[in-house]
């Protein structure tokens, strides 16, 4: 039996816009860019969703009516959420239908997709807390399965997910960590009792996701019937192919006129051409397979460039400096009980951020400066630190109404039973 | 193959960028085991010793000097000025009777000599090239370092000289342009087709930047931070957006010192301004320097700043990140093209530079992180790369002008 399960991280951050020092104590607004300039968050989710969303969804949503056994999964960061409902309710719509299927699961993440497990364990429980409530509020579902920022994943990570409730949690199949295994099997986080970790399978979760249009592979053109041959070829040394990838795969990475969308509505038919195979959820998968065995991962992975670590958010001077700023401010920013400031705190905790300061491949216009909506990753550094000054010094300004009433803001922390 | 080479004075004596590119771009031919016939006016003069201190294998590069007042570096209202007057020497030619004197000296030289190709840099030497062509029937290159629309920022291009600068491009053979910005300035201002026209970037050696002296580290004590402006104070150059930006800095961060390097035309001027704005005591005018003296003030410098106007290349930007700073370029320059490990702004956009400066001396980790990759990627800007692709040039010059497969030596 080889089970397909899809999961497809949806996300947009707020971008900061050209955010001047001579805006500090003038202008709050940081996300508010109208220019034609890709830092613009409305025009960019239009974009994104008539490019990729809406079409997309709408082969999924025919895919799913198509085959009763037809699954896919979600991850949806809150900031993408908020920016459906603010500027496209009719995609925030579509997705609702997908899930109303019953066979669409939505995974937790953090709220702001950010990276405060590895500065802020009580910021990252309240963000977790924060992202199942928008799930139940617009899609009426509780996520048991949990998935990190950008696949960033350790042992310390899994125990806290599992301690918080979860039954599954999802990473990177990277060859530095499992070495001669396979990723095409459950495993169980070192030292955990009730949680599964799965495993990414990149080279085919890739195929589609970054090669699909190559012209230079040697596979090319992918076609639906060799990739489930591919897929099929799994069986008999493996339980479970999972394919993680963005859901910008569709449409926006891989333009329609790759034809991605046809081979995407030709899969499932190919897959279910080999009577052993089929597709699961995450949650599906956790409760059919057992671990096969423990696994170890002391340092953080991630699915983020060859490296799999955390170099893409984490590796140069400002990115440490600018990410050790923002952390520092929690506790004054959460005294404030200031509602706006503390969103707008939490919008610059997005990964997104970071990686755009990223210079560890800005030599060579790969992939880091095609995400990247600013000039230079010190045009991002400068702007981002802008608007921490002026956050400070709303912070310096803030005065409660009366002094007894400033507590710490506490958001709610449930546990799943 | 041999090159006859119609070029202009080498460092420490020239006042500009025009002879540091002459100088990198023969010892780089040199080092490839091209010929050079270097020919120039002769004003400082060129000693033996000298060049044996400057080209390990003195055998490549052959000297020729030609009596003549013409010297390379002479812009804006300076340039217009010494264009257009009489000039005081003992020939008392007019500037243009002196470009065509040599000219007719390079005729002599092409008659006596022999080589392959020809290679003269910027306009007033373009007539010796097409003199030289005339007689010799070898291809002709010009090396394009400035356009007359660079030097005189746009404002009173002088018609006799764009006639030169067009009719020789018009009748040579290639033309070499030091970035893809002048590149379209020549396109659109000469009318010149783009496929007669070479991009070949400068580069830069940083062995020739060892030891620098630290100086002035003085300036720094109390936490002083220092931003730089180095160059010909002139139009082209766009010192008075350093100082309308200075101006907008000092407003939230008064602790930093703007320093300008330099002479030119404009400097009074930008005194007189910088009074007006009220930031005289943070705007400090040093005055011409070269050498290790400039090194020494890039050292110091936290941010060297290149506001032109219109820059074909600007080489100073690269020796600034050799000598330790970190740069800011406008986006209206050549090495804007090759560098992208540095702020980048339009030059007019004063509000803009000021941002990315408060940045610079804000925040360190920035610093840290802009310096060191810019000093990384400017290894790779070398002179022996720019070397190649005119070697490569000539070649296909000179199968491109019949030249018969005797005489080719390539």
């Amino acid at each position: 039996m080889a089970s397909i399960c899809f999961y497809f991280q949806v996300h947009q951050p707020f971008r900061v816009k050209d955010y001047r020092v001579f805006d500090v104590g003038r202008d709050s607004e940081y996300f508010n860019d109208d220019s034609e300039r890709s830092i613009n968050n409305k025009k960019i989710l239009h974009k994104v969703a008539g490019k990729c969303y809406l079409p997309a969804n709408a082969v999924m949503l025919e895919l799913l009516n198509k085959h009763p056994e037809f699954k896919i999964s979600f991850s949806f960061s809150g900031v993408f959420l908020d920016q459906l409902e603010e500027f496209s309710p009719e995609t925030l719509e579509s997705f609702q239908k997908l899930v109303a299927t019953g066979r669409a699961e939505v995974l937790e993440e953090t709220y702001y997709h950010s990276l405060s497990f590895l500065y802020s364990p009580e910021e990252f429980r309240r963000q977790v807390a924060m992202h199942r409530e928008k799930i139940q509020k617009l899609f009426g579902v509780t996520p048991t399965v949990f998935r990190n920022t950008e696949l960033i994943y350790n042992n310390a990570l899994a125990h806290e997910v599992e301690k918080m409730g979860y039954k599954g949690i999802i990473a990177e199949g990277a060859d530095h960590v499992l070495g001669w295994r396979s990723p095409n099997f459950l495993y169980k986080p070192q030292g955990t009792k009730n949680i599964k970790l799965l495993l990414k399978n990149y080279r085919l979760s890739d195929d589609i996701a970054f090669r699909f249009s190559s012209k230079e592979w040697a596979d090319f053109p992918l076609t639906a019937p060799k990739f489930a041959e591919w897929a099929s070829q799994v069986n008999g040394n493996g339980q479970i192919i999972n394919l993680f990838m963005d859901y910008e795969t569709f449409g926006e990475h891989q333009w329609e006129d790759t034809g991605i969308f046809n081979f995407l509505r030709h899969l499932p038919e190919e897959i279910y051409k080999h009577p052993d195979n089929d597709f699961v959820t995450p949650s599906e998968a956790i409760a059919r397979y057992e671990p096969v065995a423990e696994l170890d991962v002391h340092n953080y992975m991630s699915w983020a460039d060859v490296e799999r670590d955390l170099s893409a958010w984490l590796s140069n001077a400002m990115q440490h400096d600018a990410i050790q700023s923002i952390y520092s401010m929690e506790g004054e920013v959460l005294a404030t009980d200031d509602a706006r400031l503390i969103e707008d705190w939490r919008k610059l905790q997005t990964s997104d951020h970071f990686y755009y300061m990223c210079t560890k491949w800005f030599n060579d216009g790969d992939v880091h400066k095609y995400f990247n909506p600013y000039n230079t990753p010190y045009e991002a550094f400068i702007a981002y630190m802008n608007a921490l000054q002026d956050m400070k010094l709303r912070i310096h300004n803030y005065r409660a109404p009366e002094l007894d009433d400033i507590k710490p803001k506490k958001v709610a922390v449930h546990h799943i039973s | 193959m041999r090159v006859l080479m119609f070029g202009w004075e080498f460092p420490p004596h020239n006042s500009g960028g025009l002879g540091t590119a002459c100088f990198g771009l023969t010892r780089a031919l040199a080092n490839r085991q091209i010929d050079v016939l270097f020919v120039l006016p002769k004003k400082v003069g060129v000693t033996a010793s000298f060049m044996s201190i400057l080209f390990a294998d003195t055998r490549k590069i052959k000297f020729l000097e030609v009596e003549s007042s013409l010297k390379p570096y002479v812009t804006s209202e300076g340039y217009v000025r010494e264009r257009d007057k009489i000039i005081s020497d003992i020939y008392g030619n007019t500037l243009l009777q002196e470009v065509r004197r040599y000219a007719l000296r390079a005729r002599e030289i092409a008659q006596k000599e022999s080589f392959d190709v020809i290679h003269a840099h910027d306009w007033l030497s373009f007539l010796a090239g097409v003199e030289a062509k005339k007689i010799s029937g070898k291809p002709l290159i010009l090396h394009m370092h400035a356009t007359e629309f660079d030097r005189t920022g746009g404002q009173g291009v002088n018609q006799d000289v764009y006639d030169i600068e067009r009719m020789s491009m018009e009748y040579a053979d290639g033309i070499i342009a030091v970035s893809n910005f002048t590149k379209e300035k020549i396109i659109k201002h000469y009318g010149i087709p783009a496929e007669k026209i070479e991009v070949v970037h400068n580069g830069i050696d940083e062995c020739d930047y060892a030891n620098i002296p630290d100086s002035l580290s003085e300036l720094k004590r109390n936490g002083q931070k220092i931003v730089l402006f180095a160059g010909r104070i002139t139009i082209q150059k766009g010192p008075e957006y350093f100082i309308r930006a200075a101006k907008r800095v000092l407003e939230h961060n008064p602790n930093v010192l703007f320093l300008v390097a330099g002479s030119g035309d404009m400097e009074r001027q930008m005194m007189l301004e910088a009074a007006h704005l009220g930031i005289s005591n943070n705007v400090m005018f040093v005055g011409f320097l070269r050498g290790d003296d400039l090194s020494a003030v890039y050292r110091t410098a936290d941010l060297f700043v290149m506001p032109s106007v219109s820059e074909p290349f600007g080489i100073t930007p690269l020796e600034s990140i050799i000598a330790g700073a970190p740069v800011l370029i406008s986006k209206q320059s050549g090495v804007s093209e090759v560098l992208t490990h540095a702020l980048k702004t339009d030059f007019w956009d004063t509000d803009d530079m000021a941002n990315k400066i408060l940045g610079v001396v804000s925040h360190r980790s920035l610093w840290q992180t802009l310096w060191g990759n810019s000093r990384e990627e400017v290894k790779k800007i070398t002179w022996d790369a720019a070397s190649k692709k005119c070697i490569d040039y000539y070649a296909k010059m000179i199968c491109d002008c019949g030249v018969p497969p005797e005489v080719r030596v390539i």
